[in-house]
């Protein structure tokens, strides 16, 4: 049993020789997994009230910390359009907070280039709050009245979250760099 | 870790228009979604065509979620009935929050008709729902309260229709697509529903709060008569919602009313029913019951 796990590690360990990442799932895979944590959780569980934490944004800050450079500036205004149709926010509002944070994060960057675990959370918490507090006014421009202390405890669940999400990311990461397309063709 | 080297573009002129324009794309992706917000402000119906479509779209694996949820629910609920007192206990206390809501249900459709035996002439017969639905999804992270329902236009559905669960209101219907409608929940900020009191019949509006709960606005002023524990139903008035569904139990009292909690939760639902539009069909003259109170203010 033993030698015939090795032999499958040991082909595995070959097969990954002369092969290249597909483009297709390099490319794709950020953007399709922002799309399916927008609308997954609505599926999953019907809320009563807002807690859920805002899981496509979260995977967007992920993939944005993660991979810097990878999914454009301009990434907010597709992602955040199809974060719209689904989220109940007012058409534009996805579209308007998430172009200003990926804008926002890059100038931060550019002051504090060296990370590390905890300054990143850092971020994505002022971010968390950032966005939560912008769609609540927006929600309300637009015909609502809830007060912010609704938010409290979608914020919290959301901080808490970002890691989890971000170790999700790493492995869709991962699972995107896979080289499995023969790479002498 | 240290920022990737990429980061300069360097001397290459077309990774420095690159980078530039990335920016100015960017920009221009935040200005349109002023834009669509400020449209979407005038005009809240105006992306409700997208949304329908997109919806439909969506619609298929939203059941399919919408079944394995139910299944999971049911498989939790089996479980925690062993923890308890075996499976038959959760069952039995489903059946009866469900039974006791019917009970009040009775009591209120019990004291409208002597309400309208007073009346004279009023015929109102009791009307079958338009189509039954599952809960596809339910917003999640927005403070604005909205679900969709897995039946649209092809089954008659229309905007304005009240959706109910056995255990009470749910919403009402905002927009419709060709097999998927998007409800207002009652616990949407926008949502006002006329409500009374289930055994007295006192009256109040019954507005979301945003967080699951519902703020009770008495209508009459004065010394609040509320008790914590006590029913309200949809009273009827002002058409939409028919009389005698069950919306909520008052938690805790406030000044002016109550902060009640719903019925019937969301995350509970399996399947709703979708009613026809309630038309008040009153055409007499003013209600004898309230006009003497109308002139004696005067």
């Amino acid at each position: 049993m033993p030698s015939r796990l090795a032999k499958i590690v040991q082909n595995r360990s070959r097969r990954r020789i002369n092969r290249a990442p597909s483009p297709l799932l390099a490319r794709g895979v950020p953007w399709l997994s922002v799309m399916l944590a927008s609308l997954l959780p609505a599926w999953l569980f019907l809320a009563s009230a807002p807690y859920v934490p805002p899981f496509g944004f979260l995977t967007l800050l992920a993939w944005r910390q993660l991979r810097p450079g990878l999914l454009p500036v301009w990434a907010g205004l597709p992602l955040g359009f199809f974060d719209d149709l689904y989220s109940g926010q007012p058409m534009g509002s996805a579209i308007l907070l998430w172009s200003a944070a990926m804008i926002v994060i890059d100038l931060i960057e550019l002051r504090f280039p060296w990370r590390s675990f905890a300054l990143e959370w850092l971020l994505a918490t002022a971010m968390i709050v950032a966005h939560a507090l912008g769609a609540l006014g927006l929600a309300n421009a637009a015909g609502g009245s809830a007060p912010v202390s609704v938010l409290a405890p979608q914020i919290i669940l959301a901080v808490l979250f970002y890691p989890f999400v971000g170790r999700i990311v790493a492995a869709l990461d991962r699972f995107r760099l896979i080289p499995f397309v023969d790479a002498s063709r | 870790m240290a920022p990737p080297p990429n980061r300069r573009s360097g001397y290459s002129r077309r990774a420095q228009y690159g980078t530039f324009f990335g920016y100015i794309a960017g920009i221009v992706g935040a200005l349109v979604g002023g834009g669509f917000l400020i449209v979407s402000i005038v005009d809240p119906g105006s992306f409700s065509g997208l949304r329908s479509v997109a919806a439909d779209a969506a619609a298929p694996g939203g059941r399919v979620a919408a079944e394995s949820r139910n299944a999971s629910h049911g498989f939790f609920e089996i479980v925690r009935g062993y923890a308890l007192a075996g499976a038959r206990n959760a069952k039995l206390e489903r059946e009866l929050a469900e039974a006791k809501t019917r009970l009040v249900e009775a009591q209120a459709t019990a004291e409208e008709n002597v309400r309208l035996k007073a009346l004279l002439g009023l015929m109102q017969e009791d009307q079958k729902p338009v189509a039954f639905a599952q809960l596809v999804a339910a917003t999640g992270s927005s403070t604005r309260r909205f679900a969709t329902i897995g039946v649209g236009a092809d089954r008659g559905v229309t905007v304005g229709m009240p959706v109910h669960s056995p255990l009470g209101l749910i919403g009402r219907v905002l927009e419709v697509g060709q097999s998927s409608a998007r409800v207002l929940l009652i616990t949407d900020t926008e949502s006002v529903v006329p409500a009374r009191r289930a055994d007295d019949g006192v009256a109040a509006f019954a507005q979301g709060r945003g967080d699951g709960s519902l703020q009770l606005r008495l209508i009459n002023l004065g010394i609040n008569p509320l008790k914590v524990g006590d029913v309200f139903v949809t009273s009827g008035s002002g058409g939409l919602y028919r009389p005698g569904i069950a919306i909520a139990t008052v938690t805790s009292l406030t000044r002016d009313g109550a902060v009640a909690r719903v019925l019937s939760d969301p995350a509970a639902t399996e399947f709703v029913a979708v009613d026809r539009v309630w038309t008040q069909q009153v055409e007499a003259p003013t209600p004898p019951a309230t006009a003497p109170d109308a002139d004696a203010g005067r």
